[in-house]
């Protein structure tokens, strides 16, 4: 199975870059990601820009509508996301339970639909 | 479950036929014991109750063929000779409890996947809707499948995190039954029943865990009761006014047997405290005769593993009973400030009969005005407007009263 794992994070907490805060975070991410990928798990992983950067795009009575923003206002917003592949949740969850995310914020785990594109 | 998955190819039709099957040992388990290999045994009634099912419906031929074909590939000889079965029970009473599921839903969902009870009599007895129930359920079995919930022999990991949750879920199913004011009669005996059936599979497939061990005694110890625990009228009979000859001797004893034994393995836990206080009530031949000390000391001793406000004002009542109504009014006054108990008419109750031990009623009437304001259950306003009448009877004689 492949599950998609959505980090929230609040993005007021989080450290500046250049600081020792940032590169030690910078760092608590990089040895999550490696466990992932030495196990074979890790598809695909990456941070996002922070959610101020957001355009929401909604198209209604066939035009299109920007937002400056992301699509709802929260404390929390997606700030990266990681692909994994395992044989099933209880794997999955052990594997998000890993990310520094899950510490300060929280890690949604969504299950993949495979499709099949023949 | 998952040994009948695999055999059958259908997640719907293996667990209705396991239902079955678990419907017929939680009622026969009890009475003829349980089998050796109670796993096996499971699965081999499943197995034919679910054959039954296929040929039912036999409205495609070569379905059914291929459900045979896979069964006859699996598993060539008769039942014995099936693997590690107990192991698949495990496992499903295990996914039933699955800290990823709602915790509101594992209850019933253990009653309707590994106790075999229908949505209906799960509504019914949780009150709600039958098509409310139905969602749920519906809707934790999809998430199961969905999101790859693995159907899985738990190890010393899973055990280890979730062995908790299973005990919890099996104890709540049996308070369902015990305790709650609401549901039919008939339904609350059967939760009580579906609760022991549980915890005697988990005790033989997990024979050395001590605590479930303590959960089996600690359900007996408090089924044993009963018989007792209902009067004439359907009211609650509360344990120092019941007929101790209408316990059941042969419960209380492997009740005593099973608490003692768990206790041996040196590892105790929540459970098994708790069964060692229903051990003082059960061995007591009178109400009189409890060993109130005791108690007293497993309640501190419970306090270690469960530090919970409720725990913390049984115990006061047991140094109530122990050390006279002063020393329990001065240990209820220490809990007494806690805003989890602040709203829990049992404690005003528990104030008021020490008051009316004390001798001092006026207080006494008063506390049990404020269990009455707090929204008690049937049978804690029953107890409490039923005192509150005979203090008012001992200061006005009847020629004065209006």
């Amino acid at each position: 199975m492949k599950y998609l794992f959505l980090l929230n994070t609040a993005e007021d907490g989080l450290p500046d870059p250049g600081t020792a805060e940032h590169a030690a975070m910078f760092q608590a991410y990089g040895a999550a990601v490696a466990a992932m990928a030495e196990a074979g798990v890790l598809v695909d992983c990456a941070p996002l820009e922070p959610a101020s950067t957001a355009t929401t795009v909604r198209v209604r009575g066939g035009g299109t509508v920007l937002t400056d923003g992301p699509a709802a206002e929260l404390r929390e917003q997606v700030g990266g996301y990681t692909l994994i592949e395992c044989p099933d949740l209880d794997q999955a969850l052990r594997w998000a339970a890993t990310i520094p995310a899950a510490l300060t914020g929280s890690v949604e785990v969504r299950p993949v639909i495979v499709v099949d594109r023949g | 479950m998952a040994t009948l998955t695999r055999l059958l190819g259908d997640l719907d039709r293996a667990e209705e036929a396991l239902q079955e099957a678990s419907a017929v040992a939680v009622v026969r388990w009890p009475v003829e014991g349980i089998p050796d290999r109670p796993g096996a045994w499971l699965v081999s009634v499943a197995r034919h109750k679910a054959i039954d099912a296929i040929r039912r419906e036999a409205r495609r031929p070569e379905k059914e063929a291929a459900a045979t074909r896979s069964w006859d590939r699996e598993e060539p000889g008769p039942a014995p000779a099936l693997g590690p079965l107990p192991d698949d029970q495990l496992g499903l009473i295990f996914l039933c409890c699955h800290p990823a599921l709602d915790p509101d839903v594992r209850v019933p969902l253990t009653l309707r996947a590994v106790c075999g009870l229908t949505t209906a009599e799960i509504a019914a007895g949780f009150l709600v809707p039958e098509p409310t129930m139905a969602k749920r359920l519906v809707r934790a079995k999809e998430k199961i499948r969905r999101a790859g919930m693995p159907f899985r022999t738990p190890g010393p990991v899973e055990i280890g995190e979730r062995l908790g949750d299973v005990l919890r879920v099996i104890s709540l199913v049996f308070s369902e039954g015990h305790y709650s004011s609401r549901g039919e009669t008939l339904v609350r005996a059967e939760l009580c029943e579906a609760a022991v059936g549980l915890a005697r599979s988990l005790v033989v497939l997990l024979p050395g865990e001590p605590e479930a061990l303590g959960l089996l005694a600690l359900l007996l110890l408090t089924d044993a009761r009963r018989p007792a625990r209902t009067g004439r009228a359907g009211q609650v009979v509360l344990l120092e006014d019941q007929d101790r000859s209408r316990w059941d001797g042969s419960l209380l004893a492997e009740g005593e047997e099973l608490v003692e034994r768990a206790l041996r393995m040196g590892r105790p836990g929540s459970f098994q405290l708790q069964a060692a206080i229903a051990a003082c009530h059960g061995t007591a031949a009178t109400a009189g005769d409890t060993d109130w000390p005791q108690i007293a000391l497993l309640y501190r001793e419970l306090l270690r593993y469960d530090p919970s406000p409720v725990v913390e004002a049984n115990r006061a009542v047991a140094v109530g009973m122990a050390d006279g109504p002063e020393a329990g009014l001065a240990a209820i006054e220490e809990v007494a400030g806690h805003p989890q108990l602040a709203r829990w008419p049992r404690l005003e109750i528990a104030r008021a009969e020490l008051l009316r031990r004390a001798g001092r009623d006026g207080d006494a009437v008063a506390a049990y005005g404020r269990a009455l304001d707090l929204g008690p259950s049937p049978a804690e306003r029953d107890f409490a407007e039923r005192r509150m009448e005979e203090l008012r009877a001992r200061w006005a004689p009847p020629s004065m009263s209006l």
